[in-house]
């Protein structure tokens, strides 16, 4: 993967306006969860002296039933969903690409014994898995992130497997096992490079399932606990007939920042897949 | 064939155990559930021994897990905890109303993905494709729990045109499911479905479209439409069916935010009790449940693959 290469998935990638405008609003909502701590306007658990005050110059975004300033906590929140859906993708992935590697590397035995417990993954009911485990394990940021983490690997690993299969019979591949080259550098050097790309890919929507998972599981009081802010807890209280009625204000800007996110995340990966195959003229 | 069944089905039998000991391994992370049962002053060490001893939870995990594996293979899943209601009587109660509400939803998404997909497929680049496109983005992008709220604000609320949750009308006689509460659940779960399917059909008919026999039947000259529902769609039958494979093992995870979120009646709403109570033997049934359903599913998907496909009839021994 040289620069040359680099440089034409970047210009490649650049055609697709989706994917482009997709990636600078992610990028702002990304600074600006970043940056919450310096630009909220209060601290995201403080009580106010207004209860569920609907949005005015002091409050942007109004407050919640017991005082805290929703734009404080939605920069929060954000700041939330994005940590929590980039580290459980990161741990998905890595759990992913070093089975997949050694399955579809090896083959034989390791790869059975590999690909039953894959399609073990895979075949729990996924949300029942990540509910039992909530429980079990005390919800909490670091475990809802273990949990997605462990249970979003079995697609990288497939993914990775069936690209190693076919690039260890590349004659590259033949060539470095006939030069004598250890099995490390045919792994690390050879084959992983070739197969970044669609791991990339295939990350992007590894993450947006995150989000949407941890959203989920928040809302359903079993992720994030109040009173740290998810924008999936923000939405729990809307459960309420009151709350969903007469106070749009605390329900409406979690979920369109949460659709935001996922659709930028989608949109982006799509641009990806596009500026990496060459093959897909447009 | 018969001999590549029976060897899927051993395969998914040693998943299935695998499955079972993990699930009876998790649980027994989480503590005694005498303790949890127990609860309250009057209860003292000797009475609680004595109801460990009863229900076997005083011998060690792995003897616990062979009883436990004992009397499922007899159709016993034991008793709830909490209700002390036997728990296949809880589960059969509780299927129908989710199979109803899943029934429906994978029918109507199924329908909706396969005509927009290939409409997609068909009218590539115009203004047609680029709109199902951009609405299947969105499918997979809005949490279904926040749609829920939006229809719920919508229909319920604003124009009092459907009811807020529950199956039927309190009260009323019958123990069916009403159409009128049918209708957001469905679609919700219809729209996530739906949007996930569009673009994997679109892109399969779109590689169908381009082969070398769908030309020769366009030059045959027997019309596009023939050309398309006829020749096209029937060689777009794997991917369709990888799609509603695909479908099931997400349906339950659906079926707890959904019913959760419109109180519906069925086996989601059973687990998501069961899992805030600790209702470990309810949970390890629906775990089994589910992932014997996943698991037959796949076996299903590739006796259809095989029956659709003669190429993979063929090529059999080389994937597992």
């Amino acid at each position: 993967m040289n620069e040359s290469y680099l440089g034409s998935v970047l210009r490649r990638f650049r055609y697709h306006k989706r994917g482009l405008v997709s990636f600078w609003v992610l990028a702002v909502i990304a600074a600006l969860a970043l940056l919450a701590p310096w630009i909220a306007p209060y601290d995201p658990t403080a009580i106010t002296p207004d209860f569920s005050a609907p949005p005015s110059l002091r409050h942007l975004l109004g407050t919640d039933e017991i005082g805290r300033d929703m734009l404080s906590r939605l920069l929060y929140g954000a700041r939330m969903s994005l940590f929590v859906g980039f580290m459980s993708t990161a741990i998905a992935t890595v759990i992913g690409t070093v089975l997949g590697l050694l399955a579809g590397y090896f083959g034989g035995a390791l790869d059975g014994v590999l690909m039953r417990f894959t399609d073990m993954v895979m075949s729990f009911p996924y949300i029942l898995l990540i509910l039992v485990a909530a429980t079990i394990f005390q919800p909490g940021m670091w475990n809802i992130i273990l949990i997605l983490g462990l249970v979003d690997w079995p697609g990288v690993a497939r993914l990775v497997r069936g690209s190693v299969m076919e690039l260890r019979n590349a004659d590259y591949v033949h060539g470095s096992e006939i030069a004598g080259m250890s099995r490390r550098y045919i792994l690390f050097s050879d084959i992983l490079p070739n197969v970044t790309a669609p791991i990339l890919v295939f990350a992007t929507s590894v993450m947006a399932i995150s989000i949407l998972d941890e959203s989920a599981l928040s809302f359903l009081g079993m992720g994030i606990q109040p009173p740290t802010a998810s924008l999936g807890n923000m939405l729990n209280g809307a459960q309420s007939l009151t709350i969903l009625t007469d106070k749009p204000w605390l329900w409406l800007p979690p979920g369109i920042l949460i659709i935001t996110l996922v659709v930028c995340v989608n949109f982006i990966g799509d641009a990806l897949r596009d500026a990496i195959d060459p093959t897909t003229v447009r | 064939m018969v001999k590549y069944i029976i060897r899927r089905l051993g395969i998914a039998l040693i998943v299935l155990f695998g499955i079972t000991v993990i699930d009876y391994w998790i649980m027994s992370l989480a503590g005694n559930p005498i303790e949890i049962m127990a609860g309250g002053p009057r209860v003292n060490e000797a009475m609680l021994a004595q109801k460990a001893a009863n229900l076997g939870l005083d011998r060690p995990v792995y003897i616990q897990y062979f009883y436990w594996l004992r009397e499922v293979l007899r159709g016993n899943f034991g008793t709830s905890y909490k209700s002390y209601e036997s728990v296949s009587s809880m589960i059969l109660s509780h299927l129908g109303p989710t199979l109803v509400l899943m029934g429906t939803a994978l029918l109507l998404s199924t329908a909706v993905a396969v005509t927009a997909g290939i409409y997609s497929a068909v009218h590539e680049h115009e203004r047609g494709d680029y709109l199902v496109q951009t609405l299947a983005f969105f499918g997979q992008s809005v949490p279904g729990f926040f749609l829920a709220l939006l229809l719920i604000w919508l229909f319920a609320v604003k124009l009092g045109a459907l009811p807020m949750g529950g199956m039927r009308e309190l009260g009323s006689a019958g123990s069916g499911v009403q159409g009128r509460y049918l209708v957001m659940p469905v679609l919700v779960l219809a729209f996530e479905m739906a949007g996930r399917n569009i673009r994997y059909i679109r892109s399969a008919m779109l590689e169908i479209l381009n082969r070398e026999y769908l030309r020769t039947a366009e030059a045959k000259g027997i019309g596009p439409f023939r050309v398309i529902w006829k020749h096209g769609l029937r060689n777009a039958l794997v991917p369709i069916i990888t799609v509603l494979a695909m479908e099931i093992p997400g349906l339950f995870g659906g079926a707890v935010v959904v019913e959760q979120v419109f109180s519906w009646p069925g086996l989601g709403l059973m687990t998501m009790n069961a899992v805030l109570q600790r209702d470990y033997p309810v949970i390890m049934a629906v775990c089994l449940l589910s992932a014997s359903v996943v698991l037959l599913t796949n076996l299903v998907t590739d006796i259809l693959y095989a029956a659709a496909d003669p190429a993979v009839r063929f090529s059999q021994n080389a994937s597992v």
